[in-house]
């Protein structure tokens, strides 16, 4: 059975889930019915991807790519969008994490969700929210991609701000919501004027007709230029990157089980699968792809710095996910598009499970986030701990833990490519990734506990314990995938064949040829880069094991010392008070002062009010004309003949 | 001998003195006597049209003029005779509830 | 200069003096006398332009029998003085006399200029279409429709003026 014609199952099952729970929800009385449709319907989804794939592997490259088409959406003029679906190697990578990692994040969520009054509403979200995600990566056209891109904006300001009453910071979640959606609505509009552009150069919106004729531009083209630079800032909007990250951090108001598959493992992604589809267009525009590159190198280095210094336990997480962003933008931009993609699958795996974790962390010391009242954990909640362990190892980048492979064969693409500044901030990055990873983990599940000290904890009637099965399962599941999803793409240097670049080969084709980017041969130069990332990476995990476990002062002197440098760190070098009061404050003194009250209220108020006003006082004059003097009659009857007379004699 | 145009213009004058009168006096019987005043510089012209072109039609058109002119004087006065006896004045300034 | 163009100046001066005398007195009868002189000098008139019928009908209809009818009005309501014209320019009067002379101007303009030109003088046809014999002769042939409807006009306005200066019972 040829099953990718299937596929409009996969997209669909979410949908119906959605409905269901959406519509019957708040009827079903059962959390675990509710769970289980909304679970189950991903479920079927990644089966059906699955299938799907294994079928792919077995046929020949000629033949990977279908595009399905389920009806025609609209057809305007020249322009006929339909609502299609391309499976070929890239697409289906991208649905197997969204529905695999998506499935085991719906399973966890039955447990953390727990007694939550707005259950059914949960999940109904987050079945639209992979219902969007499917059709953001199966698209075979922009208009359906911008759909799901938009689609997915929309899901997470639903899921962000889900416990719409809790205060949050200095606002509420439905503040952080917004600023999430309209921070993304600014990437977004790149995004349009880029498919505007694209309409009108290529005359079509669909993937195939339009990469075909773009082949024919030539390099530097100041058309392409322009459709990859907004293109890279809608991605910069969705996939967080410098100066559109500043939601994520505050995104982290939403239940865990959203940051976890929304801002680590999916939506986030979304970006870099936008670039990678649109890879030709980069391709011809050297100078985007190195700002591309730039950019992806700076956040990376950026986010890390800040998260040093973050107490929050999902924080430090947000700045980890933006900084990893940071190295698939990176590989990107140096024209590793296959291995930006590697990254993303083995991000999703150990970023899921670290938020996993933390949202079991949070559950069990009863919603308190401040990993400087935690401690001594280990003890109480092995499971957790153990996966937690493992996923900062994956992500510090220690063989042979997927993060390794995949963060490692970004690094040397960017040295070979001969960006030697972006490789020391890369590299600088990661030392600072297993520094704070472990820095998170030493103070959270080791030490002495500091929670028992905590006054309100107190009164806890039950001691920190294990999360239940329904949420250890996911977590036990994501730490073997982060173990050996890296087994996919092991270079050629150890004597691996690199699955994952060659099977996305096909896709990058045109790509690759155009930026003559060869495959390599092993030099020794590759085996140093690795040790030495290795080394860096065991350096920063050792540091942080000495200062936070042994030497604590060490770090409270350090503060203190660079306390201008902490000071800066730790409110994020000020940004989004830059943001507000370069940008937000004028739009919103001009829209009070101008829009509103100069143009809606006086010219637009005015101009109606103004004409009754105006036929009010031409009315009262009028009125006067008939007072009941015959006279005055006799008058107005002369200055009608005199102006008759005066028409006649005229003509 | 006399253009048409000298007895135009003086039936023109005849006619603005007419207006003046309607509009400026108070007293009811003298805006009708302006009234008449206006109808005669009309008869004027038409009979001056119809001796300078030489048809009759001009002069029928008078004899009908004065007729009417007669019958409307008469049914005019009898209106301000009653309104005379109802307002006890011809100030045609004091008779304005011919409005809204 | 002939004696025609004379004749014409004295009459019309005289005219139109006696039409503003008309129009400025204080006493109602005063009015009403000055207005039948200005009748008197328009049959002249008539005269001069050969429209002998006309100019009789003049004198006995209106100088005769209407301004007599205007004078016994004038007595019966036995009315008092009121201010003459000129004394007080009031913003009615002066919006009056300005509409006026306005008005006067264009009819001048419209009158002179826009028929084509104008007889210089009168048609050989004068003399004949002014008798009585002629006016008979048309009025009982090609206007005897109008005439007769003139005369049902005459009854009604009889009728209303008969009705509406009634003196009322009770």
């Amino acid at each position: 059975m040829v099953m990718h014609e299937y596929i409009g199952l996969v997209v669909l099952f979410p949908f119906l889930g959605f409905l269901i729970n959406g519509l019957l929800g708040s009827k079903i009385k059962s959390e675990k019915i509710i769970g289980t449709i909304g679970s189950g319907v991903i479920g079927i989804g990644f089966a059906i991807a699955a299938v799907i794939f294994f079928q792919m592997l077995s046929s020949p490259v000629e033949n990977r790519s279908h595009v399905i088409e389920i009806f025609n959406w609209l057809s305007v003029g020249s322009l006929s969008i339909n609502a299609a679906y391309q499976v070929d190697q890239l697409s289906i990578i991208m649905t197997l994490v969204v529905t695999g990692v998506g499935f085991l994040i719906h399973v966890y969520a039955i447990g953390y969700m727990h007694g939550d009054k707005g259950y059914w509403r949960f999940f109904a979200y987050l079945n639209l929210f992979i219902f969007m995600m499917l059709n953001l990566v199966l698209a075979d056209n922009f208009l359906l991609m911008f759909l799901g891109w938009e689609g997915v904006g929309l899901c997470s300001y639903l899921l962000i701000g889900f416990w719409y009453d809790k205060k949050f910071e200095k606002g509420t979640t439905n503040d952080a919501a917004m600023k999430a959606f309209v921070v993304n609505r600014v990437g977004d509009f790149g995004f349009l004027i880029a498919m505007f552009l694209i309409f009108i150069t290529f005359g079509s919106l669909n993937f195939d007709t339009v990469f075909g004729r773009a082949a024919a531009f030539s390099v530097g083209d100041v058309t392409i230029f322009w459709i990859a630079l907004l293109l890279f800032v809608g991605a910069t909007g969705k996939s967080a990157q410098i100066p559109l990250y500043v939601w994520l951090p505050d995104a982290m108001a939403g239940p865990t089980p959203v940051s976890a598959l929304i801002h680590a493992a999916t939506m986030v992604t979304a970006g870099v699968y936008m670039v990678a589809r649109a890879s030709i267009f980069f391709a011809l525009s050297p100078s985007v792809m190195l700002i591309v590159a730039i950019i992806g190198a700076l956040t990376a280095i950026l986010a890390a710095s800040i998260g040093l210094v973050q107490n929050g336990i999902k924080k430090v997480l947000a700045y980890s996910t933006i900084s990893q962003l940071g190295y698939m933008f990176l590989a990107l931009g140096v024209g590793a598009f296959a291995t930006g993609l590697f990254h993303v699958v083995t991000h999703a795996f150990f970023k899921a499970l670290l938020f996993l974790g933390a949202g079991s962390v949070i559950h069990a010391m009863h919603n308190e986030e401040d990993i400087q009242k935690m401690g001594g954990l280990k003890s109480k909640m092995p499971t957790t701990y153990k996966t937690f362990v493992i996923a900062a190892l994956a992500i510090s980048g220690i063989p042979p833990l997927s993060g390794f492979f995949s963060k490692d064969e970004i690094l040397w693409k960017v040295f070979d490519a001969g960006y030697w500044p972006l490789w020391i901030l890369a590299a600088a990055g990661a030392a600072l990734t297993a520094f704070y990873m472990f820095r998170l983990t030493i103070l959270t599940f080791e030490g002495t506990p500091r929670w028992d000290k905590g006054k309100h904890l107190n009164e806890l009637s039950c001691q920190p314990h294990e999360s239940p099965k329904v949420m250890t399962i996911p977590l036990i599941i994501l730490a073997v995938l982060s173990v050996v999803g890296g087994f996919i793409g092991i270079p050629a240097a150890l004597g691996g064949s690199n699955a994952i670049e060659h099977f996305l080969d096909p896709i990058f084709e045109r790509s690759n040829s155009i930026l003559a980017l060869g495959h390599h041969e092993v030099v020794p130069t590759e085996y140093i880069l690795m040790l030495l990332s290795v080394v860096i990476a065991v350096v920063g995990i050792l540091f942080a094991r000495h200062i936070y476990l042994k030497r604590k002062d060490i770090a409270e002197n350090l503060s203190k010392k660079y306390s201008g440098i902490h000071n800066l760190l730790w409110n994020k070098y000020f940004v989004d008070e830059i943001y507000d009061a370069t940008i937000l404050t004028p739009t919103v003194k001009a829209s009070d002062k101008l829009l509103w009250k100069i143009f809606d209220v006086g010219i637009i108020d005015g101009a109606v009010n103004g004409t009754a006003k105006l036929i009010n006082i031409l009315s009262g004059y009028t009125r006067r004309m008939q007072a009941g003097f015959t006279q005055s009659y006799a008058a107005y009857f002369v200055a009608g003949i005199i102006i008759i007379l005066a028409i006649l004699i005229i003509r | 001998m006399i253009p048409l145009n000298y007895y135009l213009t003086l039936s023109a004058i005849l006619f603005s003195i007419g207006v003046v009168g309607v509009l400026a006096r108070r007293n009811a019987i003298i805006v009708f006597m302006s009234i008449e005043l206006m109808l005669n510089s009309v008869n004027l012209t038409l009979v001056a049209f119809s001796a300078y072109l030489g048809s009759a039609t001009g002069q029928m058109f008078v004899f009908f003029v004065l007729t009417v002119a007669a019958a409307e004087a008469a049914v005019g006065l009898a209106i301000i005779i009653a309104l005379f006896r109802n307002k006890m004045t011809v100030n045609i300034d004091e008779i304005n509830i011919m409005k809204w | 200069m002939s004696i025609d163009t004379i004749v014409f100046f004295i009459l019309a001066a005289t005219s139109i003096i006696s039409a503003i005398l008309v129009i400025t007195r204080r006493s109602p009868i005063i009015s009403v006398v000055y207005l039948v002189f200005n009748f008197i000098i328009l049959a002249i008139i008539y005269l001069t332009l050969h429209a002998q019928f006309i100019a009789v009908i003049q004198v006995i209809v209106y100088a005769g029998a209407i301004m007599v009818l205007f004078l016994f009005v004038v007595m019966l309501l036995n009315l008092g003085k009121e201010e003459m014209l000129t004394e007080k320019l009031t913003y009615k009067k002066r919006i009056a006399i300005g509409l006026a002379v306005v008005m006067l101007v264009q009819i001048i303009i419209g009158l002179t200029t826009s028929f084509g030109e104008h007889p210089n003088q009168l048609s050989p046809l004068a003399t004949q279409i002014g008798t009585v014999e002629h006016i008979g002769k048309v009025l009982f042939t090609q206007y005897l429709l109008p005439f007769e409807i003139t005369s049902i006009l005459l009854l009604a306005a009889i009728i209303g003026a008969v009705v509406l200066a009634k003196k009322r019972i009770g």
